[in-house]
């Protein structure tokens, strides 16, 4: 018998004739299994694995969907139509609603992107994670499918309001919805980073969501989704231009504001535009930001979690 | 079974044998202050269910951690499947089989989209994953539950899952730690039963810890360890062997006569237990009829028991297994209540 476990894995097992007490096959019918020696390849499929546990988990939950649902609702249809009565003088006749809508479609994804990374604290917890973490693939193949799924989620959920354009008076537009898309993607990508590179050092469910809200609801405020980014007070200017959400809400204002019939002293006063130090900063380089700063929080999550044992 | 005793005798040796599915020299962890594993030498042949037994907190996790690629050694080194766990972790890791002490599977999937992400993972041919996951499925009795949530499943089917998801690469080794610890007594004996089946029909070895004695009596071999160190490693039969005493009760009319005859006759000291006179002798069948021929005592009846590895722990550590491990408890305590100061 002990012998016999020396041959390589193609030998056949139970080649001493033992009968099966069990099962519908006899020993000799059990297939081997070679795994294969890490490449490339094995990585990629991967980083699939892990994304497509994330679309299989999400699409279960169907009370999850629901939920991240209702804020974008609230903001825009209760809140939106709430206070358009009061400001109606200063949005030169746009509505509201109109308004907050790209702050919107940026929370929308947020708070998805955010609960995707949370599933990795409860990964740890019970237990899920260390069956990842034991497989033979390298760790930043399974930060970048937790991303990538975040991503894909959060993306998900964008799209269900962007469907909600014409009834806030956006135009369905080719180019505007592919620029928006792209924009709430590369938001979701960073956002799910963001909450990856803390779940590898928080491992308990409460401190995470707390250091989360923390961290998500003032940059959500800061961040210019609900009021124009021009003419501010001095410390909440530049409590604006550090917080990194104003640079995906702002191009994602512009993308639709480019899309809208309005006057131009309107333009003017709702869709400023950031600048630094007087310079208008593009949209390109706004969403460089996001990318850089989304990159920079995934190396840190990919060497947290390589780190750890 | 005799060939395994003679191999047992054999492990000091310091050569690597070929067939050796598990090579560990000097093994150390240290955690701050604390030294979990205390420089630790055996190696497991292939083929063989080897059993690492000991209470809580005697270091048996964090070994089966070392060999698993998951916890780095602080000194020492070992070797599973023939590869390195530090320098050649994803080589061990392909050949390997994990079953934790606590699950880790995920819940909100089925059973079968359970072990395909794990086939995914691991990079089983794709033609191959149909065939192999049926085969370990039906083997632990869950392929009618393929499709079930595995949130639906009790306790001891989340283990036998687990046990095939192991199982579903064909490892060479397959890491057991504490595969039956909070099951109920059927269920245990069901999961011994796979894990017996499984020796038999796959090419494997199986490495386990546990801290159920009678548990450690399937092993072929086992590993008594106690504070980081290995005690002791050999057969159950040779380890109980060394015990060298069975244990006899006897039911009389006056247990003090008996006793007093004891000592006179066979010069042998009994005490009172569990109701009966009971004494250690070594081949205590050979003993009995010369018990009925010269105590001269009326008996009302007579037990003679195999020594348990109960007793073989306690005649190497002083101690019961329970007691070990309330001690240890103890000893956490207060390492906690100092720590909160």
């Amino acid at each position: 018998m002990a012998t016999e476990t020396t041959q390589p894995l193609t030998g056949i097992p139970g080649s001493d004739g033992r009968p099966s007490t069990q099962g519908g096959s006899t020993p000799h019918e059990i297939a081997r299994v070679r795994v294969p020696t890490r490449s490339l390849r094995s990585e990629l499929r991967a980083i699939k694995v892990v994304w497509k546990r994330e679309l299989i988990r999400f699409s279960r939950d169907r009370l999850r969907i629901l939920t991240s649902l209702m804020q974008p609702f609230l903001f825009l249809f209760v809140l939106g139509t709430g206070l358009s009565r009061l400001a109606s003088a200063g949005t030169h006749g746009v509505n509201l609603r109109t308004f907050v809508y790209p702050g919107v479609l940026c929370m929308a994804v947020m708070f998805t992107a955010m609960f995707s990374a949370a599933s990795l604290v409860w990964d740890r917890e019970f237990g899920f994670l260390r069956e990842m973490m034991v497989a033979p693939v390298r760790r930043s193949s399974l930060v970048l499918g937790k991303c990538a799924g975040g991503a894909t989620v959060a993306g998900f959920q964008g799209v269900i309001v962007l469907c909600l354009a014409g009834l806030v008076g956006v135009p369905y537009n080719a180019t505007l919805i592919v620029e928006v898309f792209a924009l709430q993607l590369l938001l979701a990508f960073a956002i799910t980073a963001f909450g990856v590179m803390v779940a590898a050092r928080i491992t308990q469910m409460q401190s995470f969501m707390a250091l989360m809200q923390m961290a998500i609801m003032p940059m959500y405020f800061l961040s210019g989704a609900l009021f124009p980014v021009s003419g501010l007070p001095q410390w909440l200017e530049i409590l604006n231009r550090l917080d990194p959400l104003t640079y995906a809400v702002d191009p994602m204002r512009r993308a639709v504001f480019a899309h809208l019939n309005i006057s131009a002293a309107a333009r003017h006063a709702l869709d400023p535009g950031v600048t630094w130090w007087s310079w208008h900063v593009p949209g390109l380089v706004e969403a460089a930001v996001v990318a850089l700063l989304g990159l920079l929080m995934l190396t840190i999550a990919i060497v947290e979690f390589g780190r750890a044992e | 079974m005799s060939e395994t005793a003679t191999t047992a005798a054999s492990t000091a040796s310091e050569t690597t044998a070929p067939s050796a599915a598990v090579s560990v020299n000097g093994l150390v962890k240290r955690y701050d202050q604390v030294e979990a594993v205390r420089g630790i030498d055996f190696q497991v042949t292939a083929g063989e269910i080897f059993g690492f037994l000991g209470p809580n907190g005697a270091g048996k996790s964090t070994t089966i951690n070392m060999l698993c690629t998951l916890v780095r050694p602080s000194g020492g080194s070992a070797q599973v499947a023939g590869h390195d766990v530090v320098s050649e972790r994803d080589e061990v890791r392909r050949n390997i089989g994990l079953v934790f002490q606590d699950t880790t599977l995920d819940g909100y999937l089925s059973a079968e989209q359970n072990l395909r992400l794990h086939a995914e993972l691991y990079g089983v041919p794709r033609e191959l994953v149909g065939e192999r996951m049926r085969q370990v499925m039906e083997m632990v009795g869950l392929w009618e539950r393929r499709d079930s949530w595995v949130n639906t499943f009790s306790g001891g089917m989340k283990r036998r899952l687990e046990i095939a998801r192991g199982l579903l690469h064909s490892p060479r080794v397959l890491f057991l730690d504490e595969p039956t610890v909070g099951l109920d007594p059927q269920t245990r004996s069901s999961i011994w039963r796979y894990i017996r089946e499984l020796k038999a029909r796959e090419d494997i070895t199986i490495f386990l810890t546990t801290h159920y004695m009678d548990e450690a009596e399937y092993c072929d071999r086992i590993a008594i360890m106690d504070q980081g160190r290995i005690i002791v490693l050999d057969t159950p039969e040779a380890l109980k062997a060394k015990v060298g005493k069975d244990r006899v009760q006897i039911q009389t009319d006056d247990d003090h006569a008996a006793i007093a005859a004891l000592r006179e006759r066979f010069q042998i000291e009994a005490t009172v237990a569990e109701g009966a006179v009971t004494f250690g002798v070594p081949a205590g069948e050979q003993f009995v009829p010369r018990l009925f021929a010269e105590l001269g005592q009326p008996i009302r009846s007579v037990s003679v028991a195999r020594p348990s590895l109960d007793d073989v722990f306690m005649s190497y550590t002083g101690t019961t297994i329970r007691d070990a491990e309330s001690t240890s408890t103890d000893r956490m305590r207060n390492v906690a209540r100092m720590m909160s100061r």
